[in-house]
């Protein structure tokens, strides 16, 4: 996934919980009202609750979570302790996905890895939703002047291609010998996914609010006198988030790939930080001998990225009653 | 039609020069001896300094320089490195073999994505149907790099041996043809399914309820009914990616060792030879803004319902 401005699409596991919580309030509406209109997001939820792709993606999705947070839950081995006598050793008994060029044990290396994949994938989804989000309501409720500005300022970002702008970026902050530290690395590659891929969630969040703006709620709060701050977050907003968070998920699992592609090209995170996409690049050189170097950490990118897809894509189906 | 052409290539100029003056400001202005490790061990001749300062305009304030470098590419003018290479030369060289990849990855993205997107979208709920959405969604989830790393592996001599997977400084077609598909792997899966979603949503359509009740045979139904409909939007997103692929092309020159513009910006950015990688980061843009209007100009020839003025 190389490309994560390709992504389009539907909600994620804040949709699930705002639908769970509107859920509950609802259980006990329904039994003494029936006829009292379900909301989109009680609707999507009860649409949710049977599909087996949904659920399926939560659990797996917890369960990284769990890695990311607990490594030593899954794994007592320390994932920095190489031991050069098992170099490049295949999987056994002793280490299920064997061990890598340094005798780094990989099985350890992938649970520990699961945290800075998955920080990366939530930081830079958070940043490219709160700056799309933001410039795409102004650019949607504002006159048109300032609308275009805003419009062509996002081409401007969106016209360079994915791989190619995060290499300048990253190889212009930092030279290409020098090793920054974890921090600064990490932010600088939230940072660069962030930068190049907002326009996406704003041209969303932007169609969102010409639709919304037309409607005669919103109409009727600027007839009553209410100021633009007001009708933006109690009117518009609450009904133009769903298509922004079914982007977010599917943007998330798209952003962990492309951490993986960043640390494959040598510019994303580098060692001594764990994640998956730093043991892919390790692997680079030496897949053809030991191909489970690379497959192994390549296995958790992709079902990872496949849980968020799926979680998006039942969410966007849930949420759109046209395609049922 | 010609002034809706007009119109939109005077959009496209604020886009253009937006973009390329954000690349050149990023390679140039970060406050770095451009000459740091350029004449070896020993620190640069002054007459040398002067000489590149004057040519590559490093004297003048940064807008002048990017306008001055954006005049010396209207006539054709790349520049020369600090070796006194010329980038032009270079990405003649390595160019027409990444748009090669691009287009073969292109072709073969459309013709497998709508195939299957049609099959699928014509019999929903099926096995093909199911089979089709799960392979598209892995697809999606898996990296370019792994797919290229994992084909690479098990097609070539080391695995099953079933093709020769390197490829030549000189690519034929042929060789470019795996090369090509590891990169429109993605691309493909969301032509496959947006392709199904537009067919499912057209086929209920009232034209088409109508060209059946004309008694129009089947393939003509789809054929020239549906699918002229049904591939606007597929058409949008095939155009748009061409850029996208050039630019992601360099992941998957690296995995197969191919000697295109990858290579080149590559190194580019490691010898810090700022020249080389705007004017390749510049032609990318260009590629990316004409493939959007060439999209839009299609619009006209597809759907007969829009018409410029």
């Amino acid at each position: 996934m190389s490309d994560p401005g390709s992504v389009s699409g539907g909600s994620g596991l804040e949709a699930a919980a705002a639908a769970g919580v509107d859920q509950l309030s609802h259980v006990d509406d329904s039994s003494q009202k029936q006829r009292k209109p379900r909301s989109l997001w009680s609707d999507a939820w009860g649409e949710l609750r049977t599909k087996p792709t949904f659920i399926i993606s939560l659990v797996i999705i917890a369960v990284i979570v769990l890695m990311a947070i607990w490594p030593t839950l899954f794994t007592s081995v320390d994932p920095r302790h190489a031991d050069l006598d098992k170099s490049l050793q295949p999987p056994s008994g002793d280490a299920w996905f064997g061990y890598d060029l340094q005798g780094y044990d990989v099985y350890a290396r992938a649970m520990h890895g699961a945290r800075a994949s998955l920080l990366v994938g939530i930081f830079a989804t958070l940043l490219t939703v709160l700056i799309g989000s933001t410039v795409g309501i102004i650019a949607g409720y504002a006159k048109t002047w300032l609308d275009s500005l805003l419009s062509r300022f996002a081409d401007i970002f969106a016209g360079i291609p994915f791989v190619l702008g995060a290499i300048v970026i990253l190889t212009t902050l930092n030279a290409p010998s020098e090793n920054p530290g974890v921090v600064r690395i990490v932010t600088q590659v939230v940072l660069s996914i962030a930068v190049l891929s907002w326009p996406v969630a704003m041209r969303i969040m932007r169609s969102a609010t010409l639709v919304a703006k037309q409607q005669d709620y919103v109409k009727a709060a600027r007839g009553l006198g209410a100021s633009p701050l007001r009708i933006v977050f109690r009117h518009l907003l609450p009904n133009t988030v769903a298509p922004v968070l079914v982007y977010a998920t599917i943007a998330l699992g798209a952003f962990i790939g492309a951490e993986a592609t960043l640390a494959f090209l040598g510019i994303g995170l580098r060692p001594p930080v764990v994640s998956w996409g730093v043991m892919i690049s390790e692997s680079r050189d030496y897949f053809q001998s030991a191909p489970h170097m690379l497959l192994f950490p390549a296995g958790f990118v992709t079902v990872t990225v496949l849980a968020f897809v799926m979680l998006g894509d039942a969410v966007r189906d849930a949420l759109d009653p046209k395609s049922r | 039609m010609g002034r809706y052409v007009l119109r939109r290539l005077l959009q496209l100029i604020p886009v253009f020069l937006g973009t390329t003056f954000l690349i050149y400001a990023l390679v140039w202005a970060i406050p770095q001896d451009p000459f740091a490790g350029k004449c070896g061990q020993r620190p640069c001749d002054p007459n040398y300094i002067a000489e590149m300062s004057q040519k590559l305009n490093l004297n003048d304030p940064l807008l002048v320089q990017y306008f001055k470098y954006l005049g010396n590419l209207i006539t054709g003018d790349f520049g020369t490195t600090f070796n006194g290479v010329s980038v032009g030369e270079q990405i003649s060289t390595s160019w027409p073999i990444t748009l090669k990849m691009g287009l073969i990855a292109l072709v073969i993205e459309a013709i497998i994505g709508i195939t299957a997107g049609i099959l699928t979208g014509l019999r929903k709920q099926g096995f093909l149907d199911n089979l089709v959405l799960v392979s598209t969604l892995f697809l999606i989830s898996l990296p370019v790099f792994v797919t290229g790393f994992v084909l690479r592996l098990y097609l070539g001599p080391q695995g099953f041996d079933i093709m020769d997977t390197s490829v030549s400084s000189d690519p034929t077609i042929g060789e470019l043809i795996l090369p090509g598909f590891v990169l429109g792997s993605l691309s493909m899966a969301y032509v496959a399914r947006l392709t199904r979603t537009s067919i499912v949503e057209n086929r209920r359509a009232d034209y088409v309820r109508t060209a059946i009740a004309k008694g129009q045979p089947q393939t003509r139904v789809v054929g020239i009914h549906l699918l002229r409909n049904s591939l606007i939007p597929v058409i949008t997103f095939l155009g748009t990616d061409l850029g996208s692929l050039m630019g992601g092309a360099i992941v998957t020159e690296g995995v197969f060792n191919i000697n295109g513009i990858g290579g080149l910006i590559f190194r580019g950015i490691q010898e810090k030879e700022g020249i080389m990688v705007t004017g390749i980061v510049t032609l990318l843009v260009l590629v990316y803004l004409l493939a959007s209007l060439l999209v839009d100009l299609l619009y006209a020839v597809l759907d007969p319902r829009i018409r410029y003025e």
